[in-house]
């Protein structure tokens, strides 16, 4: 192993790098936010328990989970514009996937946190003459909110290393940048190297956070 | 002096229950109950454990939805006569706003201070603003005995105290109806006698209320009436020092044997 390691000429690439990580961040917190909305309209409906409801979306839900996100953004860019007969580009199509891959995961999160509220609470709440929306949205969701952090930035740090992905359709995500500079200065194992620090980076920190926010919180 | 000195004559029922009955699945919990209390009426319900009376106290208040039957709260009738017709999250909402209740896990919200807790109901539901809800949930904060401690949490509180703020809470509503669900039987034995006497004053007070309750010398110096329950029936009904020192039915005596010790 005499391999000459040389950093060197990333640095002429920096803007490269960059903007792959704003497209990165980006995405992340678009589909973070998105993911998060759809997966509590999920998780709302299904607790509805109106069959009509529940049962499409556990179908869409177990579809997300249990297929690997590679294959549904390949899916979504190539597949379904013959479905609809509508070109979908390649941001959009990334971002309808990440955005229901994440709501898959999401619902269960925020479902669990809901359902793990005693029942009392809900009692407290109707015998004071509370609506089932006041109800849900002063008493039972700032409780399962607490709860749901944990779980929640799990899903999170993946959702932004799910990102990496964007890249097989061409969006310029970090990694995307990442290949074309390898291309041109034919450099893979620095370039990669430097991408994974970027990633660290960004999540360490990032968790490191969460688990302050969640120990003050508790 | 108690709730009996408010004693009406029954003339001006304050809640009347016709035909109540509650099935889970094939298990008939009520079965055909009628009930009338008048205005400033203190109840005592009695039984043992599955006899019904739980059942029936989350029913007064649409806690639990009965499948047949009619219940009238101080004029505000609903009427389940055509079977279980699927009923309006709001209505269920206004007839509930007026009964209060005090459940045996006190079911604080734990994400809120005990004064929050008091106010819920008056500025989300009452949608009274937030310095008039405040200063009333001081005064009934004081009125239960914990004016200093608006500001703790739930998790602070004792178990007594915490049923003290229920109340409070419970009050904060203006009910005209006050139901307890064994308001003390989750609480050290050193600590039901504080609960007991907020639950006294109200008596007091001229409030109407059902407790279901296994403190029988509480039910029978408090309550005007006693009304003893097994299977889903209403098995015995009357006078509270009647239903407890000389119990006519068979069933009631029976039950009431066990409880020879508290009734000194």
């Amino acid at each position: 192993m005499d391999y000459q390691w040389d950093f060197s000429g990333l640095w002429q690439y920096r803007g490269l790098f960059l903007q792959g990580l704003a497209y990165t961040i980006g995405f992340t917190i678009l589909t973070i936010v998105s993911g998060i909305v759809v997966g509590t309209v999920f998780a709302l409906a299904r607790l509805s328990g109106w069959k009509i409801v529940t049962i499409p979306i556990m179908v869409v839900v177990e579809l997300f989970r249990c297929t690997p996100v590679l294959v549904q953004l390949v899916w979504c860019y190539y597949a379904l514009p013959m479905l609809i007969g509508i070109e979908i580009a390649p941001a959009t199509a990334a971002f309808i996937t990440l955005t229901m891959y994440g709501a898959a995961f999401y619902a269960e999160i925020v479902r669990g946190g809901i359902v793990s509220i005693d029942a009392g609470q809900w009692d407290a709440g109707r015998a004071i003459g509370m609506r089932r929306g006041q109800l849900m949205a002063k008493i039972i969701l700032p409780q399962a909110l607490r709860r749901m952090v944990p779980p929640l930035v799990n899903q999170s740090v993946l959702q932004l290393k799910n990102t990496s992905l964007l890249s097989v359709l061409a969006v310029p995500d970090l990694l995307y940048q990442g290949q074309l500079v390898t291309s041109a200065i034919y450099r893979p194992l620095e370039t990669y190297t430097l991408i994974a620090f970027i990633y660290l980076a960004v999540l360490f920190p990032t968790t490191r956070l969460a688990h302050w926010l969640e120990g003050r919180r508790t | 002096m108690t709730g009996k000195a408010q004693t009406a004559n029954g003339a001006d029922p304050m809640i009347e229950v016709v035909g109540l009955k509650k099935s889970f699945g094939a298990l008939h919990v009520l079965k055909d109950i009628n009930l009338s209390v008048p205005r400033g009426h203190v109840v005592a319900m009695i039984g043992p454990s599955g006899s019904g009376k739980s059942t029936l106290l989350r029913s007064l208040n649409l806690l639990s939805l009965p499948d047949a039957g009619c219940i009238t709260i101080g004029g505000h009738r609903m009427d389940f006569s055509m079977g279980r017709v699927s009923m309006r999250d709001r209505d269920l909402a206004a007839f509930r706003a007026g009964t209060g209740m005090v459940f045996q896990n006190f079911n604080l919200f734990p994400h809120m201070s005990v004064i929050d807790n008091v106010m819920i109901g008056p500025v989300s539901v009452l949608k009274q603003d937030k310095a008039t809800a405040r200063a009333q949930a001081t005064e009934l904060l004081a009125k239960v005995g914990l004016a200093a401690r608006a500001d703790a949490r739930p998790e602070q509180l004792s178990g007594g105290q915490k049923q003290r703020v229920a109340i409070a809470r419970a009050l904060a509503m203006k009910p005209e109806v006050m139901l307890f669900d064994e308001a003390t039987s989750a609480l050290d034995p050193a600590l039901v006698g504080e609960v007991l006497a907020v639950i006294r004053q109200l008596a007091e007070q001229g409030m109407t209320m059902i407790l279901v309750t296994h403190e029988m010398a509480f039910a029978r110096d408090v309550a005007d009436t006693v009304i003893f329950m097994q299977d889903g029936f209403v098995v015995e009904t009357g006078d509270a020092r009647q239903v407890i020192n000389e119990p006519r039915e068979a069933a009631t005596r029976d039950f009431l044997s066990h409880f020879h010790g508290g009734l000194s």
